[in-house]
């Protein structure tokens, strides 16, 4: 049985679509985006991550490695990252959270208890479980285990993909999954290569064969200034309005503190310090969208 | 609103509280004339009736509903006979900052003078405390437990709908009928039964006096009145007043007035906690609205417009300051009357009306401080309700909360009440379930579990004092297994549930004996009848609570020595006593390690939830089923109001990561920043208690506004609470707000004078709560989900 690498659960996602909904992170992920909120989830292996912050000079994680990888130092702990193997003893050491292990491998049994246990609000609501990450389709063959194992008891499959993948293994995962939440970051294909490392086409080209095999898909547009606003927002349009089957489009106004996640992982921000954009600019791209005969919702 | 309104509310709002002796010099006055010429319930009717006979009346501006307690609104009355504040305690309550009561200029010179030389020695208060054995007294005083009725009448009563069939008239016919079978040649009680028949029949007749009073002076401000608007107006009400409460009212607005004179004759009398409550107020004003409207009496914002007078009317009865206070236990002016919304009609059917639709707009509009409101969500309630509760709940005022009608029915079948009246019944207070109109439902006071568990693990000995309060029940560094600890702390909550319940029935016969409530016996089911008063058995149902407190520290604190002590042995006994009892002083490393690597309760993790669920069933089986005095029953109860602050303080740091004298958790929620797995955990970690065999849980969730928005989040939350009603919950109850606009509002309380938080069972004002109280709310985990 293959098991996946998750980086984190979260219960109660209330705009990873319908109903309430588990939304379990995939570590990994093909794509770089400049803006990601989630820069930690990158790498396709467990990251040790250290909050010299949050260090009390214990030293409970020295002989706690099994690989003799950490030292104590005046300054706090350090880790010879040669010799770390990441299984996180250390971090299961730390009393605080100085030491986090990110990232951490789940038996398809084991997700499927974690995915159970909101089952009674994923009723209530309509809801169910999101795979979203890091792009899940980078684990696809875990991916199709655990989405088989959802369709078995009944529980809504949504999947929060980049597009970044074969076309096979998409179609294979579109026969599993019940609604697709489809990011298209822009269409200038430079920006698109520029700001998320990767070519637009690939992704634009997945999406028409996801709708020509009949899968439900959402497309959603992170609102970046200079990235997927102004001109972005007519050829987006342009571009799905002859695109059916396309259920809806989801603009989200980017507001998070993904700048100090950047900071806090050492990765470099490339963006303007404010990216926010005002309730009047984003509605009014909403409506722009809208002139193309689509159904435009901001936010989740 | 319009403006009448908009005006009786800005006036109620900006009253401030203070307290007025005229109630404590008339009953003084009364009491030295005639105590020993009656039997107690006599003379106790009679008092009522030099009450209503003498006391100041007031009819405001502008009003259409008509009746205060106190000469004017917000005005507060004393009840010496119960508790005879002292003049230092009067004036601690004009000299303090938070929750002031002023007094007016001569009041202690009464004080002095006429009423304490009376009452001292023979208040209720001072009979309680000069009776209770010393391991009471060290147990309360070292915090194990709160004495309720110390500080006030039983009370958290509730009604049903006779009020709107009969009238007092027909109370009093009941009552000579009653009379007239009683047997003096083979019941032996026929003369002590009379009297109390006799004492009912007297406080009926107050009642009118008191509504006839009214309308006399509303005659005369009509014959003085130039306006002709007006003028009418306070004929009507005279009218109004000449027929109910002596009869049973016609329309709307008599079934309003009907109320709110029964209402004040209750708090009048005693002054009962958590005041009244009306009850499924929607469902017994609903025929009276259909009717009305029918026949064009009144339309739909004439309707809304009484039922906002009568709004008004709650916010301008602040609770009776407390004797001894230190504004630490209570410190509150809300009175607890609690509306319910909703739930569900005696034969089982949906009880949502149009009126249920109204009353939420009233809530919404007047949103003062009082009264507060519920919604009662069953199985059978329309979404649309539910989601219409929710968007007032969205708006952050921290009610309506929420509660599981199928639930709060199912307790009451368990503790024995019929299908039907447990379908009558509902919650009041904060969270207490009880059968409106038919029973007595007493809470007698806190028990502060994590207080337990200290004593526990100083083998019976409190360390803040260093006396022996508890048996002792060995040295924990001895103890090989976590179930030795586990049993030794059930053998110390099982002696200081007797300690407390061994006082509460000498206070509880006290009450029966010398403090009856005949105005109030007379609306509860049965008492006329079985011809004995509501504090003495004679309604339907007689239960007294016991409220558990701290449930997230006890079993966080449980589960850090199981883990770490029993489990991986990386604490031992010795190093955790001493670190708490230095409240972790140099040893950081260890309070994050119990902090951040332990089971917590709220986070859906069995290994947590079962300690929970074992410490729950060791509650229950000390307090279930203990035979109170009255025939009933004793049930238990997970509420803490503000009690877990002033808990506390009296606890030192707790085996869980909890710094010495900061507060316990609350009610039934996890501890401060213990739930790290969102609402939904939550609600399963507290869907694996059993709460149908409490008589009430409370659960605190706070939301930061975003995650509420649009319809979506209305849909959402209202799932989520139906699936945590699903699993057996009982109530839930939420804030929406974030902690910025909490931090400002303390930095700039001016600014912030109207900003409503959810405390416990009831909103208060942020700014008008202790500073403990505020950081209390302010570390409740927000629950923020993307």
């Amino acid at each position: 049985m293959p098991t996946g690498l998750i980086f984190d659960i979260k219960r109660y996602s209330v705009h990873d679509g319908p109903g309430i909904r588990t939304t379990v992170f995939f570590k990994g992920c093909p794509l770089k985006c400049w803006w990601c909120h989630n820069p930690e989830s990158r790498d396709s292996h467990p990251l040790l991550y250290h909050d010299a912050a949050k260090c009390l000079g214990c030293h409970d994680c020295v002989p706690a490695c099994p690989e003799g990888a950490v030292t104590a130092t005046p300054q706090g702990s350090l880790t010879d990252a040669d010799l770390c193997c990441g299984h996180g003893a250390c971090a299961a050491a730390c009393p605080t959270e100085a030491r986090q292990l990110i990232g951490r491998r789940y038996s398809v049994d084991e997700l499927m208890t974690e995915i159970e246990k909101d089952r009674v609000f994923f009723e209530e609501s309509g809801g169910g479980v999101t795979f979203s990450g890091g792009e899940p389709l980078l684990q696809w063959e875990f991916l199709l285990e655990v989405l088989r194992a959802c369709g078995e008891r009944g529980i809504h499959r949504t999947v929060d993909t980049t597009g970044v993948a074969a076309a096979a293994v998409l179609l294979d995962v579109a026969s599993e999954t019940d609604l697709f939440l489809y990011d298209i970051k822009t269409m200038d294909p430079e920006v698109h290569l520029e700001t998320t490392g990767a070519p637009v086409r690939p992704i634009l080209n997945n999406l028409h064969r996801l709708l020509a095999a009949g899968a439900r898909v959402r497309v959603r547009i992170p609102l970046i200034p200079g990235v997927s606003d102004g001109a972005n927002i007519d050829l987006t349009g342009r571009f799905l309005k002859h695109l059916p089957g396309i259920e809806g489009v989801n603009l989200l106004p980017y507001h998070s503190p993904a700048q100090a996640k950047h900071q806090k992982f050492d990765l470099p921000w490339r963006l303007p310090d404010d990216v926010s954009m005002s309730s009047g600019e984003v509605d009014a791209m909403a409506n722009r969208m809208r002139e193309y005969g689509l159904s435009v919702t901001v936010g989740g | 609103m319009n403006e009448r309104i908009s005006r009786l509310r800005q006036l109620s709002f900006d009253a401030e509280p203070s307290i007025s002796t005229e109630r404590a010099e008339i009953l003084t006055r009364f009491y030295r004339e005639n105590e020993g010429k009656h039997s107690v319930p006599v003379l106790r009717a009679l008092s009522f009736r030099e009450l209503c006979a003498k006391k100041t009346l007031y009819i405001g501006e502008n009003e259409l509903i008509v009746g205060e307690r106190g000469p004017a609104p917000k005005v507060v009355p004393t009840f010496p006979e119960l508790t005879c504040h002292t003049v230092e305690d009067l004036e601690t309550l004009h000299g303090r900052e938070q929750t002031r009561y002023t007094i007016e200029p001569g009041a202690t010179e009464v004080y002095e003078r006429d009423i304490i030389p009376y009452w001292r020695g023979r208040s209720m208060r001072d009979r309680v405390f000069s009776h209770v054995p010393q391991e009471w007294k060290d147990a309360y005083e070292a915090g194990v437990f709160t004495e309720f009725m110390e500080q006030r009448a039983p009370g958290h009563t509730a009604l049903d709908g006779e009020i709107y069939r009969v009238g007092m008239l027909d109370f009093q016919g009941r009552i000579r009928e009653r009379l007239s079978r009683l047997d003096y040649l083979t019941d032996p009680d026929a003369t002590r039964k009379s009297e109390q028949l006799h004492a009912m029949e007297i406080a009926c007749e107050a009642l009118i006096l008191f509504a006839e009073r009214h309308a006399t002076l509303a005659e005369e401000m009509a014959a003085s009145e130039a306006d002709p608007g007006r003028r009418q107006e306070l004929q009507e009400i005279a009218v109004v007043c000449k027929w109910v409460p002596a009869h049973a009212p016609r329309t709307f607005r008599e079934a309003i007035q009907m109320y709110w004179f029964v209402h004040l004759g209750t708090i009048t009398e005693l002054n009962g906690w958590d005041a009244m409550n009306p009850g499924h107020l929607d469902q017994h004003l609903e025929p009276f609205f259909q009717r009305d409207l029918a026949t064009g009496v009144v339309d739909r914002e004439g309707a809304k417009e009484l039922l906002q007078c009568l709004w008004i009317k709650f916010n301008n009865h602040p609770a009776p300051p407390k004797v001894g206070v230190t504004a630490k236990e209570s410190g509150t002016y809300n009175d607890f009357t609690n509306i319910n919304l909703g739930g569900l009609t005696a034969e089982g059917d949906d009880g949502v009306g149009e009126l249920s639709y109204l009353l939420l707009e009233v809530v919404d509009e007047i949103h003062l401080l009082q009264p507060q409101a519920n919604v009662q969500i069953s199985r059978d309630t329309p979404d649309r309700f539910l989601h219409e509760a929710c968007k007032l709940i969205r708006k952050g005022y921290g009610y309506p909360s929420v509660f599981n009608t199928d639930a709060v029915v199912a307790e009451q079948v368990r503790a024995g009440k019929s299908l039907s009246d447990a379908r009558e019944g509902g919650n009041s207070g904060c969270i207490e379930t009880g059968a409106f109109g038919k029973e007595a439902f007493l809470l007698t006071g806190y028990l502060n579990v994590p207080k337990i568990f200290e004593v526990t693990l100083n083998a019976g000995v409190d360390p803040a004092s260093g006396k022996r309060i508890g048996p002792d029940t060995g040295d924990p560094r001895t103890f090989e297994t976590f179930d030795e600890l586990y049993d030794a702390f059930r053998r110390q909550l099982s002696f200081f549930v007797d300690v407390k319940v061994e006082v509460n029935q000498y206070i509880e016969s006290m009450f029966a004996r010398y403090f009856p409530a005949p105005c109030l016996s007379v609306v509860i089911a049965d008492c006329i009848e079985n011809a004995r008063d509501y504090y003495d058995a004679g309604p339907r149902y007689n239960t007294t609570y016991i409220q558990c407190c701290g449930i997230g520290t006890i079993t966080d604190s449980l589960s850090a020595i199981r883990e770490h002590v029993f489990g991986s042995g990386r604490i031992s006994m010795e190093r955790m006593l001493a670190s708490i009892a230095r409240d972790f002083e140099d040893d950081e490393p260890t309070r994050q390690l119990l902090l951040n690597k332990t089971p917590k309760f709220g986070n859906d993790d069995d290994r947590a939830d079962d300690l929970m669920q074992r410490v729950y069933e060791s509650l229950f089986e000390v307090i279930d089923g203990r035979p109170n005095t009255k025939g009933g029953r004793y049930h238990l109860n997970m509420l803490s109001t503000t009690c877990h602050v002033y808990f506390g303080t009296r606890v030192g740091a707790t085996p869980d990561g909890r710094r010495a004298c900061l507060p316990i958790s609350d009610g039934t929620s996890p501890s401060h920043g213990a739930d790290r797995a969102g609402p939904t955990a939550v609600c399963k970690s507290l869907g694996k208690m059993d709460q149908i065999k409490s008589g009430g849980t409370l659960l605190n969730q706070r939301f930061l506004p975003h995650v509420m928005e649009g319809d979506a989040g209305i849909e959402k939350l209202a799932s989520l609470i139906r699936g945590y009603f699903r699993m057996g919950g009982h109530h839930i109850q939420f804030n929406v707000v974030d902690t910025g606009t909490l931090r400002a509002a303390q930095e700039r309380p001016e600014d912030y004078r109207d900003l409503l938080v959810r405390v416990a069972g009831y909103s208060d004002y942020f700014v008008d709560m202790g500073v403990d109280l505020q950081e209390e709310v302010i570390a409740r985990t927000a629950q923020d989900t993307f």
